[in-house]
């Protein structure tokens, strides 16, 4: 079966979860099963932010929350002081995480990734000491209250179904275009950088280019993330945002494996839901997360998913895959020997793409 | 004025330290550990609970702490680095952000999560005696911190000059294979460097938290980056350069103190450490292969 129908019917656990998911809000009474729904929505964004840099480059970036941080105080300046609709309030804290990733990627990305890593971290500290003795700007420890909610062309979000349609979209359109992104040329590059840097650099790749690039798009992301942070929980203080929220997120793609877009989505939701589920745990969440680190590393290095590809099938809407003729210098030689027959049964070429 | 420098010298001295242990096991691993800040809180709760319960001792306290994180970053350097040898450092890396999450909150565990504090009853002696130069005057812990910083540098520098150990960690350090073609015990000399390494913090630990008698489970974790800093700054694989830029930074923060204000002190470090990785990012006294080295 080819076409649509065929795309159709691979796609469709994607698409069952997705219809289970937008109807959930009505079948859950309980309004604190929603919020740790939404928790995990905004860790599944963060955690892939986070992928793109960690799994699809292969960078050591360790100072995540700092984006995050910056999108979510960017987003309560905008709406609060210059009275930006939600939209762009959103919209322009992903541009403003963006920016800040591309002053620190730009001057780091040439190093290796030791001093990437150092550089991150340095970054996160540095951004926390800012927001917390900046007061004039930050409002210091203290932190920024009453963000309000968001409002879309008019239809105010205020319920918690509201917040969890919400982040479902931005979850959505989030791996829709890291999935578009990823099969890409971009994607290409980034993935040829993770496996051989030098290689990559021979054939052409201009790899500070692209990390830059995955960098300002990851930052781009996370302060998306932190823009709804903002308008969800309404009030912000820079101990959101320290150093060891970015090693929560690198726990989340330590576990659920990354390289993948699946794997970051199941890590985020194992390690926000767990803590949760066994309230018991939830003092020795960040126990959890430390052994979590620990042992995956140890056991299983790729992580729960790594290592595979079970990115969404959503082939339909890329170009077609080349036909391979005969003389095509990559058939193997089984499917070469004979000329004739080769062209006359294209299916058995076609098979083996 | 001079005060202010003997404070700044002080507190540099302690980051010096942190930042050559952390130069050691970077040198000789190349593998940064992210965990040292946090064994540098063990290091500071073990010298609490040894003043405050056992005796205040302050030699007795130093060759405990020293024992102790000696175990600890051997134990570390097995479960992170040795059954990860082959792995790419990533892991090695998560692994040591790992262990310092656990430590943090083992620590919380053990120790309580709040402050506490050493009875000033019992520490009195050390901490309010003070010592008159020439209308300069300096607490007898102060001495204590500056005297045993001082000693230890002087005491890895003969050891890696002068013994057939340092030798071997020096050559491991150049190349590990071909040390081992040399019949050098490399795995034990990993272990080993790495647990010098965290002996080094975990007595910086012990100085800073009888300096300031405050003792918190995160206690470790600013001034482990600042420790990171410094060894960045002072080229990451070279010893003087760790004591220099550890010092500098120490001096620099306690002037700005005076300059601006207390919040721009923490951020003095990663700020110099920023302008280096741009700059100059084989660091003051590194060497400039390091820059491409190992980035996996």
């Amino acid at each position: 079966m080819t076409g649509p129908l065929r795309e159709a019917i691979a796609n469709s656990p994607y698409w069952a979860l997705l219809a289970v998911l937008v109807i959930a809000p009505a079948l859950i009474e309980n309004q604190y099963i929603l919020q740790v729904m939404i928790f995990v929505g905004i860790y599944i964004m963060l955690t892939l932010s986070l992928n793109l840099l960690n799994g699809y480059v292969g960078l050591i970036a360790l100072g995540h929350a700092g984006f995050y941080g910056i999108g979510a105080y960017a987003s309560a300046k905008f709406s609060l002081e210059l009275g930006f609709p939600f939209l762009l309030s959103l919209l322009g804290s992903g541009v403003v995480a963006g920016v800040f990733g591309y002053l620190l990627g730009r001057p780091t990305l040439r190093l290796s990734g030791i001093y990437l890593a150092l550089a991150t971290l340095g970054f996160n500290v540095v951004l926390w000491l800012l927001l917390l003795n900046w007061m004039s700007f930050t409002n210091g420890p203290l932190g920024i209250m009453s963000i309000p909610p968001p409002n879309i062309f008019g239809y105010e979000i205020e319920t918690r179904s509201d917040y969890f349609y919400l982040i479902l979209t931005l979850v959505v359109l989030t791996l829709f275009s890291m999935n578009r992104l990823v099969n890409s040329r971009f994607g290409r590059a980034l993935v040829a950088i993770r496996e051989d840097e030098l290689a990559a650099e021979a054939i052409g790749v201009d790899t500070t280019r692209y990390k830059v690039q995955a960098f300002v798009l990851s930052a781009f992301y996370a302060g998306l993330a932190g823009s709804f942070y903002a308008h969800f929980v309404k009030y912000i203080s820079p101990d959101s945002f320290t150093h060891m929220e970015s090693f929560i997120m690198l726990a989340m793609l330590a576990l659920g494996g990354s390289g993948n877009l699946f794997g970051p989505v199941v890590g985020a939701t194992i390690l926000i839901v767990i803590p949760e589920v066994f309230r018991g745990l939830l003092e020795y969440r960040m126990i959890i997360y430390g052994s979590v680190l620990v042992v995956m590393m140890l056991v299983r290095r790729e992580g729960l998913l790594g290592g595979r590809d079970y990115s969404l099938r959503l082939r339909f809407l890329d170009d077609p895959e080349p036909e391979y003729t005969v003389g095509d210098k990559f058939l193997p030689d089984g499917d070469v020997g004979d000329g004739a027959e080769a062209s006359s049964n294209p299916q058995g070429v076609e098979g083996r793409s | 004025m001079f005060e202010q420098l003997i404070n700044g010298l002080t507190q540099g001295s302690v980051y010096a330290l942190l930042a050559l242990g952390f130069t050691v096991i970077f040198g000789t691993l190349r593998m940064v550990t992210f965990a040292h800040g946090e064994v540098f809180m063990v290091g500071a709760y073990i010298g609490l609970s040894l003043f405050t319960y056992f005796s205040p001792n302050f030699f007795f306290a130093l060759v405990i702490v020293l024992l102790a994180t000696f175990i600890l970053g051997a134990v570390m350097e097995i479960v992170a680095f040795r059954f990860l040898r082959d792995a790419p450092h990533f892991s090695s890396l998560l692994v040591t952000i790992g262990i310092s999450i656990l430590l943090i909150n083992v620590a919380q565990l053990i120790w309580g999560p709040g402050t506490r504090a050493v009875p000033p009853a019992i520490i009195e002696d050390l901490a309010y005696s003070e010592i008159e130069f020439n209308g300069i005057y300096v607490t007898y812990l102060q001495l204590a911190v500056l005297g045993v910083a001082i000693a230890l540098m002087v005491a890895m520098y003969l050891f890696m000059e002068r013994t057939k150990i340092g030798m071997a960690i020096r050559a491991t350090a150049q190349d590990h294979e071909a040390a081992f073609a040399m019949g050098v015990n490399v795995n034990r000399v990993f272990t080993f460097t790495f647990a010098i390494g965290s002996m080094m913090g975990g007595v910086a630990g012990l100085l800073v938290g009888l300096y300031y008698n405050v003792f918190f489970p995160t206690m470790g974790t600013l001034l482990g980056l600042k420790a990171f800093s410094a060894s960045v700054v002072g080229g990451l694989s070279s010893l003087p350069g760790a004591v220099v830029a550890g010092l500098i930074i120490g001096v620099v923060e306690s002037f700005a103190v005076e300059v601006w204000d207390a919040g721009v002190r923490h951020m003095v470090s990663f700020l110099f450490m920023i302008v280096v990785l741009i700059a100059r990012p084989a660091g003051l006294f590194g060497k400039k292969e390091l820059i491409k080295a190992r980035g996996d």
